[in-house]
């Protein structure tokens, strides 16, 4: 029978490749597909580094993904720890003898690749929470040890993420963090504890910021005031998103990016050039995808059987999801500008391949959603 | 034990389940947000982010308008435009400007002040506008900077035009010049303002200045988008600017080259026009001065030099010179007292050479009298005791009347040139409101032969001169050419329609005649006549033709016999300075005379004698005797103009078939 091959994991090959998401895949696919556009327009028309690049790690990383969709669901719950001191120990690596580029300590040399560690940290997280939670009983979970033991899994990399420094990276990690705890079932008030905590620390908080960051905070409460300054990126990418209008621009025909008006318009600033050329109603296509997508994982995680399956999902669900909010905000003038890259369609690598591993494990949950973990 | 099994692992997935059921609510909430915010910039905003996006990559470069020329009524271009290299520098898109500039010094040459000049100049404007190192390379630093211009980059040698005056110094006068718009221009012209970019010359006086408007054209628009760097990406439309109005005059080089000429190393003035249509054919007022030398800023030395010429050559002396018009008032004195019917023709005087008068003693110019005379002789010889006599009965405020009738102390081209002068006709109410004081009668005496308070510009004279020789009506004195003027037979023949029209007013109401040309408005007096009988102007002008070419005339020795070329004038000398008794005795030589004392020489004309055309003046500031010193250049100028006449007619023939 099925449900007793599917239990002792002796499904076929030809049956994994069926059990495949194939609207997740396909979803995927036109992302890096429309990244990869959005990239070459970036780039003014032409085939230049970004966009060569870009391509090449998609298809690298998509291909890596597909094959470690294969990998049985309990191989992730094994290394859940493993995988997260690996990356925590690259973190420690980065802050040690990390490159550092434009005034932030981030990234470690692979020899074969530029990694940053941090970008990685954010699936990392969740993947050692969903172990976490998977063994942990619910009647413990509000305990002291249980509240303790992820409270340090959460604070070491952020602590570390920030000291390279990197703020908004940091706070990623904390969001993605923090729903995976509270889907996991901690209770609300010591949220509210700590965020009561938090706010009592704030001026600390804000007296160990660097100064950009504080000028940051500052011009996103009134980005007029300094046009050319700091607040010259929100004006800048408002402008390009207002003026693109219903239908955009058209496709190489956006002036703010081609212009170099946009900064980092290769990475944080991405949707505001697709935005301007492509309008409100492409605009509303690329959230659609991103919508279908989201919707996908979420599903993927009812039907798992297994916990440690169903908590990565929704955890990876909701942190994509703070993901393109955070990023979407930031340069539709909601959020303070901080960095922070849209998953898949921002240039990248690491951010690139820490989503594909998330996707590989979602489907991996797919594929074994029968599968229980002891 | 699996995780999610039991009691437990049940209440763990519903929690799960709960809160992720939560989550994807808020998820819903945050992303209707976004669309919401998208949609508010995107649709509601979009035409504010469209403008600001525009202004962004969009800077407009305006382009220097190419200014109208000047022709000559032949077409001859007396103010054009001519092709000048210069160097250009856009501040913002160079690198390093301290070097830049310090390396173009040293290849160009530029001298430390210049050097400082151009570094003010560049912190007064933006970034983006182009600062004009050199608006006039030479060929050899032109090609100087393009052998060195790998290293020089932000440095951009152009091909540009400026203002050039081929004839030199032949014009200055007449047209005006240009030079570099001052902050003054600016406010003062509206037009200026709307198309200044640095480095705009603009006219600053004489017709460069009066037709500004029409010269200056409009700007060339390059529009460029440009990136965050303001560097240009590409031209998105380029606005070809419209050269000024070509403004074509009614003067004749050649004979303006000859007035020069007859003028060199001298100071004065010669005026020429036509007697029918007003047009103006030469006005030179020397010494001149290169109207080029102000094009790039006048160096100090050349500025210096004209300063400091003792001739003055900035005062425009055809316009701006006032001096007592001496004896070549006499044909209008002559005029008024028949009109006013003080003498007859046969009137005589005895000239003993001087006369006794109110207690004083006046003197003719000729101290051994003329006998008797009558008023063709008086006009023939000039001679001053008989215009004493006839002056004391015509009275000035009579006097007054007829030379403002022909054009003398009022402004000839009544705003055209801001720096022309009115004269001064006196009159008894003129001295008790200027001076307070009542009019002696030993003053009209003078005023009769041109000198005391009378002051004419030589403008003025040619233009009485020209309005008495076409039979004594009013014309308009034009200096720009347009073809829908009235030709000379359209005005000749309305001349003479106005002259059968007063002869029968005349039989109809014989009082009402010579006045009721006052009342009416000054233009509807136009080719009308300004005598009450012609009979007295013929009678002048056939005086005005004893004295020239008459044995014993005064500019007898200046006579051309050919009829083609005769002409009729006055001569005048006119005194700068109060003759004293004992410099009377002297009697000396002009030569022997400093020459801010010696007389000033004048002389009117009209020609041909027959049917005439043109009339001029002439004036030759200390040059002393008119019959001596003015009255030979006249007749040099006169063959240039007669042989010049049929020329300008078939110009004129061809411009009229124009369309």
């Amino acid at each position: 029978m099925f449900k007793e091959t599917a239990l002792s994991g002796q499904t076929t090959f030809f049956q994994k490749l069926r059990s495949l998401d194939y609207i997740l895949l396909i979803c995927i696919l036109i992302l890096g597909v429309i990244s990869s556009f959005a990239m070459y327009a970036t780039d003014g028309g032409e085939l230049l580094y970004h966009t060569k690049s870009h391509v090449l790690r998609f298809i690298i990383f998509f291909v890596m993904m597909f094959v470690l969709s294969f990998l049985n669901i309990r191989f992730w719950h094994a290394t859940g720890y493993l995988f997260y001191i690996i990356v925590l120990g690259l973190l420690i690596w980065a802050s040690l003898y990390g490159i550092t580029a434009s005034g932030s300590q981030r990234w470690v040399d692979l020899y074969f690749i530029n990694l940053q560690p941090s970008e990685l940290m954010k699936i990392a997280i969740i993947v050692c929470f969903a172990k976490f939670y998977h063994r942990a009983q619910i009647n413990q979970i509000n305990n002291f040890k249980n509240l303790l033991v992820p409270m340090m899994i959460l604070i070491l990399p952020i602590l570390l993420v920030v000291s390279q420094p990197d703020l908004g990276t940091s706070i990623l990690i904390a969001l993605s963090g923090i729903i995976v705890l509270w889907l996991a079932g901690i209770n609300l008030k010591y949220f509210i504890y700590s965020g009561l905590f938090l706010l009592i620390s704030m001026p600390f908080v804000i007296a160990f910021l660097k100064p950009y960051q504080k000028l940051r905070i500052l011009t996103f409460f009134n980005p007029d005031k300094d046009p050319l300054g700091a607040g010259y990126q929100i004006i800048q990418s408002k402008i390009a998103i207002g003026s693109g209008g219903l239908t955009g621009k058209g496709f190489l025909k956006g002036t703010q990016g081609y212009l170099e008006f946009l900064p980092e318009k290769h990475t944080d600033f991405i949707f505001t050039l697709f935005s301007e050329e492509h309008g409100f109603i492409g605009s509303l296509a690329l959230l659609f995808i991103y919508g279908v997508i989201i919707y996908r994982v979420i599903d993927i995680g009812k039907n798992a059987r297994s916990f440690f399956g169903k908590l990565f999902c929704f955890g990876f669900a909701s942190s994509i999801f703070v993901f393109i909010t955070v990023n979407m905000s930031m340069v539709l003038g909601l959020l303070p500008i901080v960095g922070s890259p849209l998953p898949i369609m921002s240039y990248g690598g690491s951010s690139m391949l820490a989503t594909m591993i998330g996707f590989s494990i979602v489907m991996s949950t797919k594929i074994y959603q029968k599968q229980l973990i002891a | 034990m699996f995780g999610g099994g039991g009691d437990s692992g049940y209440k763990k997935l519903s929690t799960v389940n709960r809160r992720m059921f939560i989550m994807t609510a808020a998820k819903l909430v945050i992303f209707g947000g976004i669309i919401t915010r998208l949609f508010s910039l995107q649709i509601n905003e979009n035409k504010k982010y469209l403008t600001l996006s525009d202004k962004n990559r969009l800077r407009e470069w305006r382009l220097p308008p190419v200014r109208g020329d000047f022709e000559d009524f032949f077409g001859n271009k007396i103010a054009s435009n001519l092709k000048v290299y210069q160097l250009h520098v856009v501040p913002e898109q160079v690198e390093d400007f301290r070097y830049l500039m310090i390396r173009l010094r040293d290849i160009l040459d530029i001298d430390s002040s210049t050097f400082k000049k151009i570094l003010k100049r560049k912190s007064q404007q933006k970034s983006w506008e182009t600062l004009i190192i050199s608006e006039n390379l030479s060929w050899d630093q032109f090609a100087k900077i393009n052998f060195y211009l790998h290293e020089l980059s932000g440095a951009k040698p152009v091909l540009s035009v400026a203002r050039n005056y081929p004839y030199d110094e032949k014009f200055t006068h007449l047209l005006g010049y240009v030079a570099q718009a001052s902050e003054k221009d600016l406010i003062e012209n509206e037009v200026i303002k709307k198309s200044h970019v640095p480095g705009l010359r603009v006219g600053k006086i004489g017709l460069e200045k009066t037709y500004e408007n029409q010269l200056i054209g409009s700007n060339g628009i390059q529009r460029y988008e440009v990136n965050a760097y303001g560097k240009r990406i590409n031209q998105i439309d380029f606005v070809e600017g419209k050269k000024g109005t070509n403004i074509k005059l009614t003067v004749d080089t050649e004979v303006q080259a000859q007035c020069n000429e007859l003028l060199k190393d001298k100071a004065g003035s010669i005026c020429v026009m036509d007697i029918y249509t007003g047009e103006l054919i030469a006005m030179h007022s020397s010494p001149s001065f290169d109207p080029n030398l102000f094009l790039y800023g006048i160096s100090h030395d050349n500025w210096n030099e004209i300063l400091n010429n003792p001739k003055k050559p900035l005062i425009n002396r055809s316009i701006q010179g006032l001096y007592p018009p001496g004896s070549t008032i006499k044909p209008i004195v002559a005029l008024s007292a028949l009109e006013n019917d003080v003498i007859s023709t046969k009137f005589k005087v005895n000239c003993t050479g001087k006369t006794e008068m109110y207690g004083q003693t006046y003197h003719c110019w000729k101290d051994t009298g003329h006998g008797i005379v009558n008023l063709r002789d008086a006009l023939k010889v000039s001679c001053d005791t008989f215009f004493y006599e006839m002056s004391r009965r015509l009275g000035v405020d009579r006097l007054n009347l007829t030379a403002k009738k022909f054009g003398l102390g009022e402004k000839v081209f009544n705003g055209t040139y801001n720096e022309e002068k009115e004269g001064l006709i006196p009159s008894t109410q003129w001295k008790k409101n200027a001076l307070g004081r009542g009019w002696v009668l030993g003053e009209t005496l003078i005023t009769g032969i041109g000198q005391g308070y009378m002051q004419t510009t030589p403008l003025q004279l040619c233009l009485m001169t020209a309005q008495l020789a076409n039979g004594g009506f009013k014309i308009k004195p034009k200096i720009t050419f347009d073809k829908n003027n009235d030709t000379y037979e359209q005005i000749k023949s309305e001349m003479e329609k106005n002259r059968i029209d007063l002869l029968s007013d005349f039989q109809q109401d014989d009082a009402m005649v010579d006045f009721s040309l006052e009342k009416k408005k000054r233009d509807t007096d136009l080719y009308k006549p300004l005598y009450r009988n012609q009979e007295n102007v013929k009678f002048v002008l056939e005086a005005m033709f004893a004295s020239t070419n008459e044995v014993r005339g005064t500019s007898y020795s200046s006579r051309i016999s050919d009829k083609k070329y005769q002409f009729a004038g006055k001569t005048g000398t006119s005194q700068v300075k109060k003759i004293t008794e004992i410099q009377r005795e002297l009697d000396l030589d002009i030569s022997q005379i400093p020459y801010e004392e010696r007389d000033h020489a004048l002389f009117v004309a009209f020609g041909p004698y027959v049917n005439p055309r043109y009339a001029l003046s002439v004036f030759v500031e200390h040059g002393g005797a008119g019959s001596s010193a003015a009255a030979p250049l006249a007749k040099k100028l006169f063959k240039t103009i007669i042989d010049r006449h049929e020329e300008r007619e078939k110009i004129r023939e061809k411009s009229l078939m124009e369309i």
